[in-house]
C-alpha cells in the first residue's frame, strides 16, 4: 500500500490552474523528491496533500485511505516559511503542537527530550523561541514536524539557513526516518539535496508533472552519450567517438550513437594508456531541471 | 483532548498571561478606585468646611434690608456703587449688585464682580432670587409662605404597575448606574478580546505558524477554539470587575452618600448582561478573525477592525439623547442592529422599559448575524488564511464568498 497515492488533482485560482491533473505515488520508506521552479504548484499540491486546502477535483489518498481529521494525525508537516510562538518557551511550543496531533503532555515531553538530546537543543528547551537563533528556530520546529512519529513526512527546504553540520544532522535524521519505513516528501530547490537524499522525484511546472520516476532512470534518459575520463600516456583516435572535449583534470568522449560504452573501455585499453577513472556521463539533476524547465518556457 | 478544547485552553492560558490582559484587568478596579479617592479627596467628604461668603448690594430701589443670610452666602448693604467696589477691591467682599430705581418695572438688577466668569455661579444667583423675593413679600404674606414660594417643589414620583400596585423597578438615576457602568464594561472586554483574538491570528499569518496549525486541525476547529478560548479569557476578566463592584460600591457610599442605596438593578439585567456579552462577544470576535485572515499583518488588522468597533460607542455618544428622548423610535433601531444592541440594550435597561418584542427581535437578529457572519467567516478563512503579503479587495473577497 503507497503512504501517499495523489489521483488527477486540480486546483484553480480565478479560473487558473496552478496545478492541473497531477497524479503521483510515495511508497513508504521512500524519500520522494517534489522538485519545480518558482510557481510550479509545489506549495499547493503540498497543501492540498495536507488538507489544508481542498482540490478542486481529484483526490489524495494517505496510507488507503481518504483524508480526514484523524489521518492528520499521521502527517508531519515542515513549511518552508518558518515560524513558532515567539513568546512561548521551546518546550512548550513542542508540547502544544505535538497535543494537537494526538499526543498527551507526559508522551510528548519525554519525546521532546529524548529529540532535544538528540539535536543538542536540550539546554535551550526553556527558552522563548525568540531567545533562540534561525537555526535553532528551524531545529525546533523540525522536532515538531516528527514527534508524533507520522507515517508520512513532508518536508519544504528543511536545510534551507541551516549551517553545514545542522545540515548534516537533519540529513542524518531524515534518513533514518526513511529507514524506519516512513514515507518523506522533500521539496527542494537544492538538486543535490535531491540527489543525494531522494529515490524518485516529480519535476512539476506550471501546476503539470514533466518529470516523474527513479532518479537514475531520469539521469540516464537525459544522458548525453558520452563518457569521461582520466588516464595517462597519450590520447590518439578512438574509433566510435565523434569528439574529444578537454576539462580540467579529465576528458569527456562523445559517442557516435552506435558504440557502446562497453566498446569504448575495450578499446581504450587497447591503446596502452593507464586508465585512473572510467564513468559513463550522467547529467546532474540540475542540467536536467535547467533543461526541462526551459523547454516548457520556450 | 478533543482539538478545539486544547485551542480553546492554549487561547485561554496564553491570554490571560499577556501583560497587557493582567494591565487592563486590574487597572479598571484600579482607576475606579483612584476616581473615588480622588473625589473624597477633593469633596473633603471627611471633614467638610463651609466657607461663608459675603457679597455686597446697593440698594437704589428702597425696601430690601431684610432676609440679608441667605444659606452660606450674607448680604452687606452699601450707600454707593463707589463703596461697594471700594470694598470689593479690598477684598472685603467677594462681589456685589445693585437693585436700580426702575427695578420694579425693568427687573433688572446690575451684577459686579472682578472674577472672569462665564455666568453668574448658581449658589449666588438663588441667594440674590431669594433675598430678592423674600423683601417683596415680606410683610404681605406669612414667613412659611416665603419659605415654599423660594422652594415650591420637592416632586416625588412613584411608578405603579397596571395594577395599581407600587412597581418593583422605579427608574431615575439608581437604575441607570449598574446597566450604565456594565455597558462600558461591556464595550471594552468586546474590543480588548476581539482584538486579542486579531493580533493572535495576524502573529500566526505573518509567521506562517497558521500552516502548521491548519496540517494539524481544521479550519473550524481553530476558529472555534479562538473565539471561545479568549471570549473565556474576557468573561475572566469581566468576572474581575464585576466582583470587584461590591467593593468600590462600598467604597464609594461613603463618597455618594445615600445615593448608593437608591442603585437598583432592572429586572432580568443579569440574564441579559450574560445574554448580550456571550452574543456580542460571540459577533465581534467572528468577525475579527475574517479581518485577520485577510489582513497581511498586524497594523492592517487593527484599523480594519475598527471600522466596526465604533459603532459600539454610538449609544454612549447618544446617552444623554437617550435620557432626554426615550422613546423615539432610533433607539429601537440601535437595539436591533446587531453591531451596536449590546451597548445600546444595557444602557436602554437602566433608562426605560425595552418592549418583549425588541429584545427578542434584538437576541434574534444578533444570534442570525453570528451565524451569517460565522458561515462567510469559515470560507474567508479557509481562502485567505495563507495569502501573504497581498490584502484582497472587497471586489475579490465578494467573487470568492459568491464562489465558495
Amino acid at each position: 500500500m503507497p503512504a501517499v497515492e495523489v489521483n488527477h488533482i486540480v486546483k484553480s485560482y480565478a479560473d487558473k490552474a496552478v496545478v492541473n491533473n497531477l497524479s503521483f505515488s510515495v511508497a513508504q520508506g521512500e524519500i520522494f523528491g517534489l522538485i519545480g521552479p518558482n510557481g510550479a504548484g509545489k506549495t499547493t499540491t503540498i497543501r492540498m496533500m495536507m488538507d489544508i486546502i481542498k482540490p478542486d477535483s481529484g483526490d489524495v489518498t494517505i496510507l488507503g485511505e481518504k483524508l480526514s481529521e484523524a489521518s492528520k494525525n499521521k502527517l508531519g508537516y515542515l513549511p518552508e516559511e518558518r515560524g513558532l510562538y515567539r513568546k512561548l518557551t521551546a518546550i512548550d511550543s513542542i508540547i502544544y503542537l505535538a497535543s494537537l496531533k494526538g499526543m498527551d503532555r507526559h508522551s510528548a515531553e519525554e519525546k521532546a527530550d529524548e529529540l532535544l538530546n538528540q539535536t543538542g537543543m536540550l539546554p535551550h528547551k526553556g527558552k522563548r523561541i525568540e531567545e533562540l537563533s534561525r537555526g535553532m528556530g528551524q531545529i525546533i520546529q523540525f522536532i515538531v514536524t516528527i514527534i508524533h512519529n507520522p507515517e508520512l513526512v513532508i518536508l519544504d527546504e528543511p536545510f534551507a539557513g541551516l549551517d553545514p553540520v545542522n545540515t548534516e544532522l537533519l540529513k542524518r535524521m531524515v534518513a533514518d526516518l526513511s529507514n524506519q519505513g516512513k514515507a518523506i516528501i522533500l521539496s527542494t530547490h537544492q538538486m543535490n539535496e535531491v540527489e543525494e537524499l531522494c529515490d524518485r522525484i516529480l519535476m512539476i511546472n506550471h501546476g503539470r508533472s514533466v518529470l516523474y520516476g527513479k532518479l537514475p532512470e531520469i539521469q540516464s534518459k537525459y544522458r548525453s552519450n558520452s563518457v569521461l575520463l582520466e588516464f595517462e600516456g597519450k590520447l590518439g583516435e578512438v574509433p566510435g567517438v565523434t569528439e574529444k572535449r578537454t576539462h580540467k583534470g579529465y576528458v569527456e568522449l562523445v559517442l557516435d550513437g552506435k558504440t557502446t560504452p562497453q566498446q569504448i573501455l575495450e578499446r581504450l585499453v587497447s591503446t596502452g594508456i593507464v586508465i585512473n577513472r572510467f564513468e559513463v556521463a550522467t547529467p546532474p539533476l540540475n542540467e536536467i531541471f535547467l533543461k526541462v524547465v526551459g523547454r516548457n518556457h520556450e | 483532548m478533543n482539538k478545539t478544547l486544547l485551542i480553546l485552553r492554549h487561547e485561554f492560558l496564553h491570554t490571560i498571561k499577556r501583560k497587557g490582559f493582567i494591565t487592563m484587568t486590574l487597572i479598571v478596579p484600579l482607576v475606579a478606585l483612584l476616581a473615588i479617592g480622588v473625589i473624597q479627596l477633593v469633596s473633603g467628604i471627611a471633614e467638610p468646611t463651609v466657607e461663608i461668603t459675603t457679597i455686597g448690594y446697593v440698594d437704589e430701589s428702597g425696601g430690601f434690608q431684610q432676609y440679608t443670610s441667605q444659606g452660606n452666602i450674607t448680604l452687606v448693604r452699601f450707600d454707593t456703587p463707589e463703596d461697594a467696589t471700594k470694598a470689593m477691591v479690598n477684598n472685603d467682599i467677594k462681589e456685589y449688585f445693585v437693585i436700580p430705581s426702575n427695578y420694579a418695572s425693568t427687573g433688572v438688577i446690575n451684577r459686579y464682580t472682578l472674577e472672569k466668569q462665564i455666568a453668574a455661579p448658581p449658589a449666588t444667583t438663588t441667594a440674590i432670587k431669594n433675598f430678592i423675593s423674600s423683601n417683596l413679600l415680606a410683610g404681605k404674606v406669612p414667613p412659611a409662605t416665603i419659605d415654599l414660594i423660594e422652594a415650591p417643589l420637592n416632586l416625588v414620583t412613584t411608578r405603579l404597575t397596571e395594577t395599581g400596585a407600587v412597581a418593583l423597578e422605579q427608574g431615575g438615576f439608581g437604575n441607570l448606574i449598574i446597566p450604565g457602568a456594565f455597558s462600558i464594561l461591556l464595550l471594552l472586554a468586546i474590543i480588548f478580546s476581539s482584538t486579542y483574538l486579531l493580533q493572535g491570528l495576524v502573529e500566526e499569518k505573518e509567521n506562517r505558524l497558521i500552516e502548521i496549525l491548519l496540517s494539524s486541525v481544521s479550519a473550524r476547529q481553530l476558529l472555534t477554539g479562538k473565539v471561545l478560548g479568549i471570549g473565556a479569557a474576557g468573561l475572566v476578566q469581566v468576572g474581575v470587575w464585576v466582583i470587584s463592584m461590591p467593593l468600590l460600591l462600598s467604597l464609594a457610599s461613603s463618597t455618594f452618600g445615600g445615593f448608593i442605596g437608591t442603585i437598583q438593578l432592572p429586572a432580568n439585567f443579569l440574564v441579559l448582561a450574560v445574554v448580550y456579552f456571550i452574543l456580542g462577544y460571540s459577533f465581534f470576535a467572528v468577525l475579527s478573525a475574517s479581518i485577520g485572515a485577510i489582513s497581511s499583518n498586524s497594523r492592517e488588522g487593527q484599523q480594519l477592525i475598527a471600522i466596526f468597533t465604533l459603532p459600539l460607542l454610538i449609544p454612549l455618544w447618544f446617552m444623554s439623547l437617550l435620557m432626554l428622548l426615550p422613546n423615539n423610535p432610533i433607539w429601537v433601531v440601535l437595539t436591533i442592529l446587531p453591531i451596536t444592541a449590546p451597548v445600546e440594550v444595557m444602557l436602554r435597561l437602566g433608562i426605560s422599559d425595552i418592549p418583549a418584542w425588541e429584545l427578542a427581535a434584538s437576541i434574534a437578529v444578533l444570534g442570525l448575524s453570528i451565524i451569517g457572519v460565522l458561515l462567510l467567516t469559515i470560507r474567508v478563512f479557509r481562502t485567505y488564511l495563507l495569502m501573504y503579503g497581498k490584502r484582497p479587495g472587497i471586489g475579490e473577497i465578494f467573487r470568492s464568498l459568491r464562489n465558495g
